[in-house]
C-alpha cells in the first residue's frame, strides 16, 4: 500500500534523514567548542567557493559516484555489498598493471584500457563472494567484509614486493608513464590568461562517472536484465517462478557492482596519484554505502548524494586545516547519514506516513 | 625452539586472543538471539577510548572499565532501537555504528586531550596490572610445570581470567538455563517464543545489552590492559576477526574459545617472523598470516570444512503478525 506520494518517498524521507544527521553533527561540533554555523560557512567556502575547491569536491564526488553506484546495483538485487573497498583496491591494481606494463600511445586509449582492466579486477574480486552466496549460501556481507581484509593484505604484499621499483623504500609502484596522464580539469577548462581548477585533482574520469550513471539507469529500468535484477530483489521466489535464475542474477549483479567499484581506480589511481600507493581507496568504498542509501539506489540520487559527500569531504579537509575540528568529523556525519537513511529509515518514515494518512482521509470523504 | 620461546609465543597468543574472545562471545549472545551484529568493532573501539579516557582522568582502571562498558552500551542501544524497535536493517545499523565509533572517538579525543586523537599514556592504577597467581614464583623452579604455570597461566590481568571464565559461564547460560533456551529459540523461531507468551522484543534487547557489556570489556582490555592508552583505530579489525571466529565456531561458546585462541596464535606468530623462519626453515609471508583468519573464514563459509549455519531468524526483524 502506498501511503505516501512518490515525491515524499523520494525527496522528503532522505531530506529529513539528512536534516536529523546535520542536527546531531551540529551538536557534536557545539560539544567540542566550535560554532556549527561558522563551520558550515567555512566548509561551503572551502569546497564551493573557488574552482580549486570545486576541483577537489568533484574529484571526491567521482570516487563516490562509482562506489555509490556499485552499492546501489547490489541493493537492487537485495544484496549488501560491503566489499566496495576491496574491489576498488583490486581495481587500482588493475589500473596500475595496465598503465605500467603496456606502452600506451595516447591517454584516451590508456583510459579505455585502464577502465576495462579496473572493471575486470574489481568484478573478479566480487565474483568469489557472489559465487559462494549463489552456490553455497554463504552470507555475502560476511564474505565481502573478509575479502576487504584479504585485498588489503594482498596489496600490501604486492606493494612491498613485486610491484615496488628497485631501490625505493616506499610501499608504492613507480610513477606511471607520461602518456597515461589523464587531462585534469585544469588542462581542460583553463585558458591562457585564466587558470581554472589550479592544482585540483578533478579529471576527465568525472565524465566517465556521469556516463556510468546514465548507463546504469538504462540498465536497471530499460533492459531485460535490469528488470530481472529488480524482480529478484523484490521477491526471490516470484523471480524463480518467472524463470529467472537466482544464481545468474546474483553473479551478474555482483560482477557489475564489483566492476563499478573497481572503476573508481581510474580517478584516484590513474587520474590523481598516477601510481598505486597503499590505502589508495581511503574508505571511499564504505562511503558508497552512505551514498547509495541517501540516493535511494537511483543513479541520479547517487549522483546528488556523491556531490554532497564530495562537498563534505573537501569541506571537512578545510575545517581540519583552519579549525580544531578534526577530519574524522566527516566520518561521524557519514555514520549518521547511514544510520538515519539506512537503519532508522522506519523511524523517519512512520510519523510521515501517519501525517499523510491524516491528510488523506478527509479528501476521501469529500 | 626451546620451551621458554614456545611459552612466550603461547603467552602472547593468550593476550591477543582475549579481546577476540570477549567480542566473539558478545556476538554470540546477539546473533543467537537473531540480531546480527557487525558493529562489534565499533563498540570495542568506543569502549577502548572511553575506558582509557576515564581511567586517565579518574586514575582508576575499574572506573575506566565501567565507562567503557557504558560507551559500548550506548551504541548497543542504538543498534537495539534501530534493529528491534524500528525493524531496520541490522547490517546497515552495524556499519553505521562502526563509523560512528571510528569518527567520534577521534573527534572527542582531540577535543579532550589534544594529542592527535589519542589519550595520554596510562600509568599505575589507571591500568590493569598483571596478577601473579599464588605460588607462581615458588613453583617456578619445578621443571616443565613451573615455567608453564609462571609464564603462561600466571601473570595476566584480571580481565584475562574473567574472559576465560565467561566461556563456561556462557555455555551454562546458553544450554542449562531457561533464559538460554529462550535466547536460542528467539534466534531460531521467534514466532514460537511469542506464542509461548514470552516477549521477543525484551529477549532481544537483553541479548543486545549483554553483547554491549562484553564488547565493553573487550575494548577496555585493549586500552587499559593490553596497551596503555587509546590510539586512533586501535581495535584494528579485531571486531571483524571476532565475527570470523564466531562463524568458525559455528556460534558455540567452547568452539569460540578454540577459534579465538587459534586466531590469537596467528596474530602472535605474525609479530615474530624471525621465530617462524628459524623453525620452519623458510620465510613465511607476514601478509599471509594477517589474512589467514579471513581466508579460513571464507573457506568455512564456503562449506568445505563442515557447514556453518547461522541462527535461522538471524538478521530478520520480528513482526508479530504478517
Amino acid at each position: 500500500m502506498d501511503v505516501m506520494p512518490k515525491w515524499a518517498e523520494v525527496v522528503l524521507v532522505p531530506l529529513i534523514s539528512l536534516l536529523l544527521a546535520s542536527i546531531l553533527s551540529a551538536i557534536v561540533i557545539l560539544a567540542i567548542g566550535e560554532n556549527p554555523w561558522d563551520a558550515l560557512m567555512l566548509m561551503i567556502d572551502g569546497a564551493l567557493g573557488s574552482t580549486y575547491g570545486w576541483g577537489y569536491t568533484l574529484y571526491y564526488a567521482t570516487n563516490f559516484i562509482f562506489t555509490g553506484l556499485a552499492v546501489a546495483i547490489a541493493f537492487h538485487a537485495r544484496m549488501f555489498n560491503i566489499g566496495g573497498e576491496g574491489q576498488a583496491m583490486l581495481g587500482g591494481l588493475g589500473v596500475a598493471l595496465v598503465c605500467l606494463y603496456i606502452p600506451w600511445p595516447h591517454w584516451s586509449l590508456a583510459l579505455l584500457g585502464a577502465s576495462v582492466s579496473a572493471a575486470i579486477f574489481g568484478a573478479a574480486w566480487a565474483t568469489i563472494p557472489a559465487f559462494l552466496q549463489a552456490k553455497r549460501g554463504s552470507h555475502i556481507v560476511i564474505t565481502t567484509i573478509m575479502f576487504n581484509f584479504i585485498a588489503a593484505a594482498l596489496l600490501n604484499f604486492l606493494l612491498i614486493g613485486a610491484l615496488k621499483p628497485t631501490g625505493s623504500m616506499e610501499p608504492a609502484t613507480g610513477k606511471f608513464p607520461e602518456t597515461t596522464h589523464l587531462p585534469s580539469f585544469q588542462d581542460m577548462f583553463s585558458t591562457a590568461d585564466n587558470v581554472m581548477f589550479r592544482g585540483a585533482p578533478a579529471n576527465i574520469s568525472f565524465f566517465v562517472a556521469v556516463a556510468a550513471c546514465f548507463a546504469l539507469w538504462f540498465l536497471i529500468w530499460r533492459t531485460r536484465l535490469g528488470y530481472e535484477i529488480r524482480a529478484f530483489g523484490h521477491s526471490e521466489s516470484a523471480a524463480k517462478y518467472a524463470g529467472i535464475s537466482p544464481t545468474k542474477i546474483i553473479m551478474i549483479a555482483m560482477m557489475i557492482s564489483g566492476a563499478l567499484a573497481g572503476m573508481m581506480a581510474i580517478n584516484n589511481v590513474m587520474g590523481e596519484a598516477e601510481r598505486l600507493v597503499l590505502n589508495a581507496v581511503e574508505g571511499a568504498g564504505f562511503i558508497g554505502i552512505a551514498v547509495a542509501l541517501m540516493g535511494r539506489s537511483h543513479p541520479f540520487g547517487v549522483f546528488l548524494a556523491a556531490l554532497l559527500f564530495g562537498f563534505l569531504y573537501q569541506g571537512g579537509a578545510e575545517l581540519a586545516l583552519w579549525t580544531s575540528i578534526p577530519r574524522e568529523l566527516i566520518v561521524v556525519i557519514q555514520a549518521l547519514v547511514i544510520l538515519f537513511t539506512g537503519a532508522l529509515d522506519n523511524m523517519v518514515r512512520m510519523p510521515l506516513e501517519r501525517i499523510f494518512l491524516a491528510f488523506r482521509k478527509p479528501a476521501k470523504g469529500a | 625452539m626451546d620451551l621458554l620461546t614456545i611459552l612466550q609465543i603461547l603467552d602472547s597468543s593468550v593476550r591477543l586472543a582475549v579481546p577476540l574472545l570477549l567480542a566473539c562471545l558478545a556476538g554470540l549472545y546477539s546473533e543467537r538471539a537473531g540480531i546480527f551484529d557487525i558493529g562489534l568493532e565499533g563498540k570495542m573501539l568506543a569502549a577502548a577510548f572511553m575506558a582509557a579516557a576515564i581511567a586517565y582522568t579518574s586514575g582508576s582502571a575499574w572506573v575506566g572499565l565501567l565507562a567503557g562498558i557504558g560507551a559500548s552500551l550506548v551504541l548497543s542501544a542504538v543498534h537495539g532501537v534501530a534493529s528491534i524497535t524500528f525493524r531496520g536493517n541490522q547490517l546497515i545499523s552495524g556499519v553505521a555504528i562502526n563509523f560512528l565509533a571510528a569518527g567520534l572517538t577521534v573527534v572527542i579525543a582531540q577535543s579532550w586531550f589534544a594529542q592527535g586523537g589519542r589519550t595520554p599514556t596510562l600509568q599505575g592504577d589507571a591500568r590493569f596490572e598483571p596478577i601473579t597467581l599464588p605460588f607462581a614464583e615458588s613453583l617456578q623452579s619445578v621443571p616443565v610445570i613451573g615455567p608453564i604455570y609462571y609464564e603462561l597461566i600466571s601473570g595476566h590481568s584480571v580481565l584475562v581470567y574473567i574472559a576465560f571464565l565467561l566461556v563456561p559461564l556462557t555455555w551454562w547460560v546458553l544450554y542449562r538455563t531457561r533464559f538460554g533456551l529462550r535466547l536460542r529459540a528467539v534466534g531460531e523461531n521467534p514466532a514460537s517464543v511469542d506464542t509461548a507468551g514470552i516477549s521477543v522484543v525484551q529477549l532481544r534487547y537483553i541479548a543486545v545489552i549483554i553483547c554491549g557489556v562484553l564488547c565493553g570489556l573487550a575494548g577496555a582490555y585493549l586500552s587499559t590492559a593490553l596497551q596503555a592508552g587509546f590510539t586512533k583505530d586501535m581495535s584494528a579489525g579485531r571486531g571483524f576477526i571476532a565475527l570470523a571466529a564466531l562463524i568458525f565456531a559455528k556460534w558455540r561458546p567452547w568452539h569460540a574459545l578454540y577459534a579465538t585462541l587459534l586466531f590469537g596464535f596467528l596474530q602472535a606468530l605474525a609479530l615474530r617472523p624471525d621465530l617462524l623462519e628459524n623453525t620452519l626453515g623458510f620465510k613465511v609471508n607476514g601478509q599471509l598470516l594477517d589474512a589467514l583468519p579471513y581466508i579460513l573464514t571464507v573457506v568455512i563459509l564456503a562449506g568445505f570444512v563442515g557447514k556453518a549455519i547461522p541462527p535461522r531468524a538471524g538478521g530478520e526483524p520480528y513482526v508479530k503478525e504478517r
